[in-house]
């Protein structure tokens, strides 16, 4: 039953065959059966979980009107605020803080009646590509254990990929919904900036940061994308506008007369040759299915990742300033005659890990007078590029396609003393967080030299999310006729799994 | 080739209130210099007829109707002080004693 997708749970739901209290609970017996082995989790909410299926299943009894995710549960990513239980962002500062409040995305899940099992590992305030950053020590990739399961929300991505729940909430500041699913031969969606409120996401970098949906098929992730998606007046940011039918797109999955664009600068030198192998069979798949591949240019791309850890960092060197010790989270240093500066500067060495520090001071020099124009005001310009080559190659193409990520997973500590070459994971992803735009990723097979998932990504303009629905809905449904099962029935069963 | 000395990595520290070992501020200060030149691209292309982006979507102000709703309640608002006193924040000494 675990193995199923959501909207398969939701039908046993509807027809009786499953109360949402038996499927939680094995959902629950599958995180303590394996959990020790992958560590998705940081926090597990047995009790407020079992409760919440327990009032699904009681409105169901009365014949309330229920959602389509109803009684299904879910792993929430740490990052969210969720009311009175525990919200790390994966770092000793916050340990042991429980929010006052939802987040407006927990508040949608709760009157969506889909079911929190728990809060999901993550490298420390979403900065990483790898969960290896996470001060309470990493994730392991489901499909192989002594592998990274990516970053920074590799805990919701491994929670799919392991059978512990069948969808997940992410947040993606450079990828980090996408690069994760990619690894893990899961679903993840960057929904277009402002498509999904930022109320009560503890902040990385607020204009490049988006939650989404994280799920094992398209259609899930779609379903999953209308519960959370919508305008909200405690975010200015928030898009006031329909949401992008996503789920109609996912359901048709029709490519007929759309054009998609490759884009030249993301596939080649640097790309393993099993991820360029699965790219290249995905686009013929798409092809025969009725679109029209067509070749795209983006010059200003290979800028992205510089402009990235620029403004990334400077936003984060002001949004962290908030962890000053003084009205929650950790507090140290605060003996008789201590001045609140001290217990600052000793509070954050002590809570903060050595990648947040290095981009706090990053971004402490960048936004520096005399630095400020030459860094931050130069990575600005480059945006303003990336979003130009963005909008030339939409006036060409419907959506843009490229590999997720250049490399399939790597081994946890291999590249963790080598900032420059972490950084590059996430080479592909992060353009579309700058210009804002909508991003998708979808296991395309595993690559032959390793046997490991590779990703596809599908990026459309501001607010057509649907596009990507579309394509992603048409390519999963050539990929599994082609397979014959879906690829994670193909995943190693992990010691004790259900 | 732009570097960062560790003293000047000793300034932004303090700048950005985190207290660091010599050890971190030397490490941190090898590790600026590869960074810095990396992301000094970002100039190559950062021409002065460029406009800059400091965010995805054109909004300026935006207003919704004043509505009083409930707010957090002293006992909730207070719920993750580190010390609390009178239903205040306890916070260390600000002000130096005069």
């Amino acid at each position: 039953m675990i193995r199923n997708s959501a909207s398969e749970m939701a039908s046993k739901l509807a027809s009786g065959d499953v109360t949402s209290v038996q499927l939680t609970q094995a959902h629950l017996d599958q995180i303590a059966a394996v959990d020790k082995q992958v560590h998705a989790f940081l926090h597990i909410d047995t009790e407020g979980a079992l409760a919440q299926a327990a009032a699904v299943d009681l409105k169901r009894k009365n014949g309330d009107k229920l959602s389509p995710l109803a009684g299904v549960p879910l792993a929430l990513k740490d990052v969210m605020t969720q009311k009175g239980i525990p919200t790390t962002c994966g770092s000793k500062i916050l340990e042991g803080w429980r929010p006052p409040y939802d987040s407006t995305v927990v508040a949608n899940l709760k009157k969506n009646d889909i079911v929190i099992l728990g809060k999901t590992n993550m490298d420390e305030f979403a900065m990483g590509s790898s969960t290896e950053n996470s001060a309470y020590g990493p994730t392991h990739n489901p499909w192989d254990l002594s592998r990274i399961p990516g970053g920074s929300g590799g805990g919701s991505a491994a929670a799919l990929a392991a059978f512990e729940a069948p969808l997940a909430i992410g947040t993606d500041t450079g990828g980090s919904i996408r690069q994760p699913a990619a690894v893990t031969g899961t679903v993840g969606v960057k929904p277009t900036y402002g498509g999904v409120s930022r109320f009560g996401l503890v902040a990385f970098s607020s204009s490049l940061d988006q939650a989404g949906p994280c799920a094992r098929t398209v259609l899930d992730a779609a379903l999953l994308h209308e519960a959370i998606a919508g305008h909200d007046p405690k975010d200015s940011t928030s898009i006031n506008a329909p949401v992008p039918a996503v789920v109609a797109a996912a359901k048709a999955g029709n490519v007929k007369g759309m054009k998609i664009g490759v884009v030249k600068e993301l596939n080649g030198d640097g790309y393993q040759p099993g991820v360029r192998k699965r790219f290249e069979e995905s686009l013929e798949l798409l092809a025969a299915a009725g679109a029209e591949i067509v070749e795209v240019s983006a010059p200003n791309f290979e800028y992205a990742l510089a402009a990235y850890y620029l403004i990334a960092p400077s936003e984060c060197s002001s949004n962290l300033a908030r962890f000053d010790a003084m009205r929650y989270g950790l507090r140290v240093g605060d003996v008789e005659g201590a001045s609140a500066e001290s217990v600052m500067n000793l509070t954050r060495e002590v809570g903060f890990g050595r990648e947040v520090k290095r981009r706090i001071i990053l971004g402490t020099y960048a936004l520096s007078s005399g630095y400020y124009d030459a860094y931050y005001g130069s990575a600005q310009k480059v945006r303003t590029l990336i979003t130009q080559d963005f909008n030339k190659a939409f006036e060409i193409a419907d959506v843009l396609v490229s590999p997720t990520c250049p490399t399939t997973a790597f081994k946890i500590g291999e590249k963790a003393d080598d900032p420059l070459a972490m950084y590059l994971n996430d080479i592909a992803t992060i353009p579309v967080n700058m210009a804002g735009i909508g991003g998708m990723s979808l296991p395309s097979g595993v690559a032959d030299e390793d046997g490991l998932p590779v990703g596809f990504q599908i990026m459309a303009p501001v607010m057509k999310d649907e596009r990507m629905y579309s394509v992603g809905a048409s390519l999963e449904a050539s990929l599994l006729s082609k397979w014959g099962a879906p690829l994670l029935s193909t995943i190693p069963v992990l010691a004790g799994s259900k | 080739m732009t570097s960062l000395s560790r003293d000047d990595v000793a300034k932004l520290a303090g700048l950005a209130r985190i207290e660091m070992s010599d050890e971190e501020l030397v490490a941190l200060s090898n590790e600026f210099t590869v960074i810095l030149d990396a992301v000094a691209r970002v100039q190559e292309v950062a021409g002065e007829d460029v406009v800059a982006t400091s965010h995805p979507l054109p909004l300026r102000n935006v207003f919704r109707p004043d509505v009083v709703i409930p707010s957090l309640s002293p006992q909730d608002a207070l719920s993750g002080a580190p010390a609390q006193e009178e239903q205040r924040f306890r916070v260390p000494q600000i002000l130096g004693e005069e």
